[in-house]
């Protein structure tokens, strides 16, 4: 059986060579991969305003992007093209008594968003939705 | 208990405590905004709900590790703490930027990362506290009189998870580029480091309950920790998947990730035949109960409802669902919830000299917990199942499919119900040991030195 010795061995040299492996492919990731993929030439001032907001106000907190986030509120990686501008800009700018934007009985958080920033969120969406994520999301399968 | 210092752990497994309950409050505040039940939502929305959830979560399992390592170096290196006034002082600070950043997510001062929210000039103060904490406990170990192998383990896991804070405390304006090093800390914490810390404690724990030699138990350690880094490190890779990254993280991301349940199977292993294996002398058996389970419920929570999806082809479909909330509760509760409640469950009776080992209320917290837990987890797939189906094989829209798996969450609440009741009882035995005291000195030791 294993000594002690050659399970700290084992230990040891897995991290150190497994650490490596992947502190190579972050590498490359960060410097070529999420380039290619998020094409970041198109990150306007407006795209970078409304990722700030997404930040800002924990969009997260209730809905998911890439699929990240929690699980209380729709899934938006897809949101421009399912929605398009002007219902994006009607939603986060929507004014009702404290409630917020809310259609079937779920209520998103009132903002006092500007023109400015509501259009920069719709950039922001725009320029994710452009992203290349490896097929997510998956168009539905059963008609 | 050896040293007067081990009881600083008291307080840090106090803050636990309270923690964990305002923790569960924000839970059912979620569950019932789920089941449409919204009514606090003009002062406390959804988001302000899991950004303290996830974070009170967080915080106090780190404030049980952190009891841990000040219970377990001082007895493993056979010295006091190099200083208590200043282990206080660590407390205290924790404590307090705790409070300011749960009160900051009710005022909107949060980062929307999930599981970090905590805003960044905070975060300079939690590594300023966590950089403290782990110099205690380092000078400590390098002073004492024995280094052993169960505390190398534990202070290195603890050292790395301070380290692996900073990598989330950069800012980046692609979003992509956020979420790539958000997983740096995320899951190189709990696939990760988090697992050296587990295995440490455990191995502590299966020492001093079984009686079983340590230079067996802590073969074992070094195999398990060994195979979590082998499979946990490119296992990274399946939160990577639909990032916007190359396509290789779906190879190595899928192939590691799924050997990652291996670590979690050698941890029950491992807990159980060192029981079997044991003297079954020590009349603690509230604290032998939970570091079996912990060891059997990581495995299904972390390692089978882990494994359940994360191959790409399934995680394509369930990414981002409730399926992901299922695992995540079981994972968190079976592999670190519970252990920091088997530690607490040894070390109280060391600290208080009271021998609360085996009574009713402790029993009835364990089965209940653990009990409304498993239901929680089965009611979070059930309505992630409906939510896969409805939402993206069938392409309904979202709150199609969230209005129809309502009654599920009708179900999650009984078992939060049920999960709750068995923590108060095990806050119940926590508060009835009351404060730690010097006459509780050697108070076991006699079970120690039973071995097979
Ligand atoms: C009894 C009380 C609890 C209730 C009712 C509850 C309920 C919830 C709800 C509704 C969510 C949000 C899901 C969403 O994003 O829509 C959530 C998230 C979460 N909770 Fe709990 N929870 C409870 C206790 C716990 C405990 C004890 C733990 C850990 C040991 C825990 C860990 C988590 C985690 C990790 C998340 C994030 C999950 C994810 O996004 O995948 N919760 N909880
Ligand atoms: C104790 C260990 C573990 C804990 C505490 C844990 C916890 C979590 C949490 C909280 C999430 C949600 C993350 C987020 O969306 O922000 C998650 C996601 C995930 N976990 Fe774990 N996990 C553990 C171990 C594992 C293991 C061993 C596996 C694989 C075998 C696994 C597979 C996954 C996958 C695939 C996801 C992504 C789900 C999605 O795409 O939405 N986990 N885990
Ligand atoms: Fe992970």
């Amino acid at each position: 059986m294993l000594t002690k010795k050659q399970a700290k061995i084992f230990f040891l040299g897995g991290t150190l060579l497994f650490a490596i492996i992947f502190l190579g492919l972050s590498y490359d990731t960060v410097t070529n991969g999420i380039t290619s993929h998020t094409h970041p030439d198109n990150m306007t001032e407006a795209v970078v305003l409304g990722r700030t907001l997404w930040d800002k106000n924990n969009c997260m907190g209730c809905h998911t992007l890439m699929g990240e986030g929690a699980y209380y509120a729709p899934e938006l990686t897809k949101v421009y093209d399912r929605r398009g501008p002007d219902y994006i800009k009607t939603a986060v700018m929507f004014k009702n008594n404290g409630l917020g934007w809310g259609q079937r009985g779920r209520h998103m958080v009132e903002y006092n968003f500007t023109e400015k920033e509501a259009d920069g969120l719709v950039a922001f969406f725009k320029w994710v939705g452009e992203m290349d994520l490896n097929g997510y999301p998956a168009p539905p399968t059963i008609k | 208990m050896k040293y007067k210092s081990q009881k600083v752990a008291y307080y840090f497994f106090g803050l636990s405590m309270l923690l964990i309950t305002l923790q569960i409050i924000y839970g059912f505040i979620m569950g019932f905004a789920h089941m449409g039940y919204d009514g606090l939502h003009r002062w406390i929305p959804f988001n302000t709900a899991s950004a303290t959830h996830k974070n009170l979560l967080v915080v106090w399992i780190i404030s049980g590790f952190m009891g841990a390592a000040y219970y377990i170096i001082p007895e493993e290196a056979e010295r006091e703490l190099v200083s208590v006034k200043l282990a206080m002082l660590q407390f205290w600070t924790l404590a307090i930027v705790g409070v300011i950043a749960v009160a900051g997510f009710h005022v909107g001062w949060w980062e929307g990362r999930k599981f970090l929210e905590i805003p960044r000039p905070l975060d300079f103060l939690v590594a300023a506290n966590v950089v403290g904490f782990i110099l205690l406990i380092l000078i400590t170990l390098l002073k004492g009189k024995k280094q052993t192998s169960t505390a190398w383990v534990l202070t290195m896991g603890l050292a790395a998870a301070g380290l692996l804070y900073l990598p989330g405390m950069i800012f980046f304006d692609n979003i992509s580029m956020d979420s790539f090093f958000r997983w740096w800390v995320v899951h190189l914490w709990v696939e990760g480091v988090w697992e050296l810390i587990m295995g440490g404690i455990l191995a502590f724990l299966l020492i001093k309950l079984t009686g079983v030699d340590r230079e067996v138990i802590e073969k074992w350690l070094y195999l398990i920790v060994g195979l979590t880094f082998l499979s946990g490190i490119l296992g990274t890779g399946h939160h990577y998947y639909f990032t916007g990254v190359p396509k290789y993280w779906l190879l190595i991301g899928g192939v590691f990730s799924s050997l990652e349940p291996l670590a979690f199977l050698g941890m029950t292993l491992f807990a159980l035949s060192m029981y079997r294996k044991g003297n079954k002398k020590h009349p603690n058996k509230l604290a032998v109960t939970w570091t079996l389970s912990t060891a059997i419920v990581s495995f299904l929570g972390a390692g089978l409802l882990g494994l359940a999806h994360t191959l790409p082809q399934v995680n394509l479909h369930t990414h981002g669902t409730l399926i992901t909330a299922s695992h995540g509760h079981l994972a968190f509760w079976g592999a670190y919830g519970s252990l920091v409640f088997a530690m607490i469950s040894y070390a109280m009776p060391q600290m208080t000299g009271r021998r609360i080992y085996d009574n009713r209320a402790g029993h009835l917290a364990f089965w209940l917990a653990n009990i409304g837990m498993i239901t929680m987890a089965i009611a979070f797939a059930a309505a992630g199942i409906g939510q896969v189906y409805i939402e993206r094989l069938a392409g309904k829209d979202f709150m199609t499919a969230a209005n129809a798996i309502k009654p599920h969450f009708f179900v999650l609440i009984i078992g939060a119900t049920i999960f709750s009741i068995g923590v108060t009882y095990f806050i119940v035995n926590f508060i009835r040991f009351g404060l730690p005291n010097d006459e509780a000195l050697r108070a076991d030791d006699k079970y120690e030195a039973l071995s097979n």
